[in-house]
């Protein structure tokens, strides 16, 4: 069948439910979901959805009342910390998803199909695994403290041996079995370090803990005073706390991000042979696949135009902001918003494979050509590890020189191994970089990798995109306060009767404008109607005839929208204006020392008048991909280290190969993947704040690092010397431990908002 | 110290029956959703047809 064919037979095929009011042109197609719909344990189909907008706990009740007064459902749960939804339906309902989200949508929410995808499934076990054997360290260390305070204190009064030997033994069988469970994290990791022939902090680790086990079974044998059976499980439980947090805020990053993917997943019109229309999510589009693309929307694939004309908004590709004619054989990409039109696309690429081969072929140079980071607590693990062997091991040798038994210099070699594990130095990094994301995500950021701080500590130069970093990415009416304010009433009206994105630009200039109901579309023109007896025109401006008034307000980055009157007529500016403290944001950072510029991929003219508007001098325009990796490396080679904020599939290889990358939430998908940050919101001021929490949690880490050192040079001389004994040994590691979690927790107080105090709050 | 003979396993009893709890505790997933159960003890109109669904869920007995 040709496509002509079916888009003839498009109106009367289309499953159909014609929303009463507004456009009756638009025809709902059916929805299907069927690809995020599984079973659960119990056989009932289940569906997850991201829900956006959950900013009480009313909401919980709110959501699940919503959908729980649908029929067929069996159980909806909300999960307040990720904002999912999990519905299952009983066995003998049909699964109905688009039911749900009209429900939720009448309550006021909006909601996303999601998927899990598997790598979140792992990290979910992960977890688990770490969170269990927290807990039987945590309950071997307590059970086995009872024992050996009483230990302690038999030792200065009256414990008979026999019951010291009693006690040692109960010890050893609570840690034995204990430290083999809770230590498997360690182990493993050790074992995969020697297997590559490489030593990470956990060799150390798991050296000191099989040692202090063997020497107090040794020891418990001889009849001794002491056992080390205490320390060993207090090391893996505050060990192993240090590991569940920094996994804990790496889950939880990756969650938010599959969140976004989730509230940013496009669905799609699929057009089947039989020429019946099908909403579908974009990940079931599959090469090969027809797609419809409507006037106001975006297209969710990779693909060629077969059919239709329509000019297309490729600024989140390209960063021009000027719309662009397409006809059929034209290429389109994903991102792009049609203004105007109806498109048949022919799919060539889907999903996670919408790229553009010449960003993909940037994006491999730029991943190897990053500077590798070495994080502050890997760069303290390499000094450490070898350190730490290489004293035990001359406090051994010293001992036996100085004359002592070879007991007596085991028992003080491994008193040193395991004073000088890294208990601190495991807690340090991950207690402050838990407690900053969680200050972040306040302030309406959300990070993507756990060692952003480190590398954000350290930026000196900014660089920004333009189109849709510094100015919000939705067209907005410029030029409100020179034109009659009636004339704008009368456009808005006219507007929001109409789907093109620009006169959306000018419908929400007047929320709750209604369209007049005589009106008529023209097509490539503009809109025509009847007010008050007047005729009333909006459009372009020679279907208005203010070519004169047009030619005076033509700008290089702006659209011009005529509207006329009767006689009375006015040319409306149209662009993308900037962020309301993009100034003041920028300002800041001057303060603070920081070189700013613009690499945009608009036009010279274009740029010019954004940089002059914030003052910055160093900017470019027409900058191609590879022309902004240039740059970059070209910084890179000065020694400067550069953040680079953007949000289109043309910045993807900068930020792949800048140091630090931050986009906003409305980036492009892989653009958003490849930065270290996303923020959301209309303003900039969350750049400013991510770069004040940054240099306040690297300065804590620093001086958490410089705890532990400080612990150590206190420490390590007692060992040597012999006096750790076990009591001295756990009061050292839980002391430093706790104090370095509790300057960690200062990363809370710290001053977010630069713009925000002056701003009032938002919702 | 005969007293020992019973304060022994009766002090080791109750912290393997702390272990038991928290396992039970882990695998009911309790831990998924820390601040949603921080707020869900304050909604109140959980008193008749999610009596039920909540003990199975989150409240511990």
């Amino acid at each position: 069948m040709s496509v002509d064919a079916s888009v003839a037979r498009l109106p009367s095929l289309a499953p159909t439910s014609v929303r009463s009011g507004g456009e009756p042109a638009r025809v709902e197609a059916v929805q299907d979901f069927s690809l995020f719909v599984r079973e659960n344990e119990s056989g009932q189909a289940e569906m997850a959805f991201a829900i956006e907008g959950i900013d009480c706990a009313a909401c919980i009740d709110e959501i699940e009342d919503a959908v729980e007064a649908l029929p067929g459902i069996a159980q909806a749960r909300l999960n307040y910390t990720s904002h999912r939804l999990t519905v299952a339906w009983k066995k003998d309902a049909s699964a109905e998803p688009g039911a749900i989200l009209r429900a939720l949508a009448g309550a006021g929410y909006k909601a996303y199909p999601f998927e899990a995808d598997r790598a979140e499934e792992m990290d979910r076990t992960t977890a688990r695994h770490l969170l269990r054997c927290l807990g039987v360290a945590g309950f071997a260390m307590m059970n086995i403290m009872l024992l050996s305070v009483s230990v302690w204190s038999g030792n200065v009064t009256d414990i008979t041996p026999e019951t010291r030997d009693l006690f040692h033994w109960l010890s050893a069988l609570i840690a034995l079995p204990a430290a083999a469970y809770a230590g498997q994290p360690f182990f493993q990791s050790a074992i995969r370090a020697l297997k590559a022939r490489s030593l990470n902090m956990d060799v150390p680790i798991t050296l000191g803990v099989m040692l202090a086990l063997g020497v107090s079974v040794f020891e418990t044998l001889n009849h001794a005073e002491h056992a080390y059976f205490d320390s060993a499980v207090m090391l893996l439980f505050f060990l192993l706390t240090g590991r569940y947090l920094d996994h804990a805020m790496r889950r939880r990053t990756r969650a938010e991000a599959s969140n976004l993917a989730a509230l940013k997943a496009t669905s799609a019109s699929r057009l089947a042979p039989d020429g019946s229309l099908v909403t579908v999510p974009a990940a079931a589009i599959t090469p090969g696949d027809m797609v419809l693309v409507r006037a106001g929307e975006r297209v969710p694939v990779d693909g060629v135009v077969v059919s239709g004309t329509a000019s297309v908004d490729e600024s989140l590709i390209t960063g021009e902001t000027l719309p662009r004619a397409l006809a059929a054989g034209a290429p389109i990409h994903a991102g792009s918003l049609v203004h105007d039109g109806v498109l048949h696309v022919r799919t060539t690429a889907a999903g996670e494979d919408t790229f553009i081969e010449e960003i993909e072929r940037l994006l491999d140079k730029a991943a190897t050509a990053r500077g590798s980071y070495v994080r502050l607590a890997d760069r303290a693990a390499r000094l450490y590890a070898p350190m730490v062997h290489a004293t035990a091991l001359l406090s051994l040798v010293g001992w036996l020189v100085a004359g002592a038994s070879v007991h007596q210099a085991v028992l003080i070699a491994v008193a040193v191994l395991i004073i000088t594990c890294p208990c601190a130095l495991a807690l340090a990094v991950p207690a402050v970089q838990v407690v900053a994301a969680g200050t972040l995500m306040r302030a309406g950021v959300l990070l993507n990798s756990g060692d952003v701080f480190e590398r954000l500590a350290l930026v000196d130069t900014v660089a920004f995109d333009k189109t849709g970093t510094l100015t919000v990415p939705e067209m907005m009416l410029d030029n409100a306060r020179s034109v009659d304010p009636d004339l704008i009433d009368i456009a808005a009206r006219l507007a929001a009767g109409s789907t093109h994105p620009l006169a959306r630009a000018i419908a929400v200039a007047r929320p709750g404008a209604v369209p007049p109901e005589e009106l008529s579309e023209i097509a490539g023109a503009g809109v025509e109607g009847e007010l008050h007896g007047i005729p009333v025109r909006l459009g372009s401006p020679d279907f208005c005839g203010c070519m004169d008034l047009a030619e005076a307000a033509a700008a290089p980055d702006a659209s011009l929208v005529a509207v006329r009157a009767g006689e009375r007529r006015a040319v409306l500016v149209i662009r993308q204006s900037l962020r309301p403290d993009a100034r003041a944001v920028i300002d800041q950072l001057r303060r603070w020392g920081k070189d700013v510029i613009i690499l945009s991929g608009d036009r010279p003219a274009a740029v010019a008048r954004v940089a002059g508007e914030l003052g910055v001098e160093d900017w470019r325009g027409h900058a191609m991909p590879a022309d902004k990796i240039a740059v970059l490396e070209q910084f890179g080679a000065q020694g400067r280290r550069v953040l680079m904020v953007g949000d289109g599939v043309n910045d993807a290889p900068s930020l792949a190969a800048a140091s630090v990358s931050i986009s906003p939430i409305t980036a492009a998908d892989i653009t958003r993947a490849h930065a270290d940050a996303v923020f959301l919101g209309e303003r900039l001021a969350p750049v400013a704040a991510m770069i004040a929490v940054s240099a306040r949690a690297r300065a804590l880490m620093q001086q958490n690092l410089i705890i532990a050192v400080v612990y150590n040079l206190i420490a390590v001389p007692l060992a040597i010397g012999g006096y750790v004994t076990p009591l001295v040994a756990a009061l050292a590691m839980s002391g430093s431990s706790v104090i370095v979690t509790l300057n960690a927790l200062r990363a809370r107080s710290c001053r977010v908002s630069t713009a925000d105090s002056r701003e009032a709050p938002s919702p | 110290m005969n007293v020992l003979i019973y304060l022994l396993p009766m002090a080791l009893g109750l912290g393997l029956l702390g272990l038991l709890a928290f396992t039970w505790s882990l695998r009911s997933g309790q831990y998924e959703d820390m601040e949603g159960a921080a707020v869900r003890v304050l909604s109140d109109d959980d008193l008749d047809r999610r009596v039920e669904r909540n003990m199975k869920d989150m409240a511990p007995r």
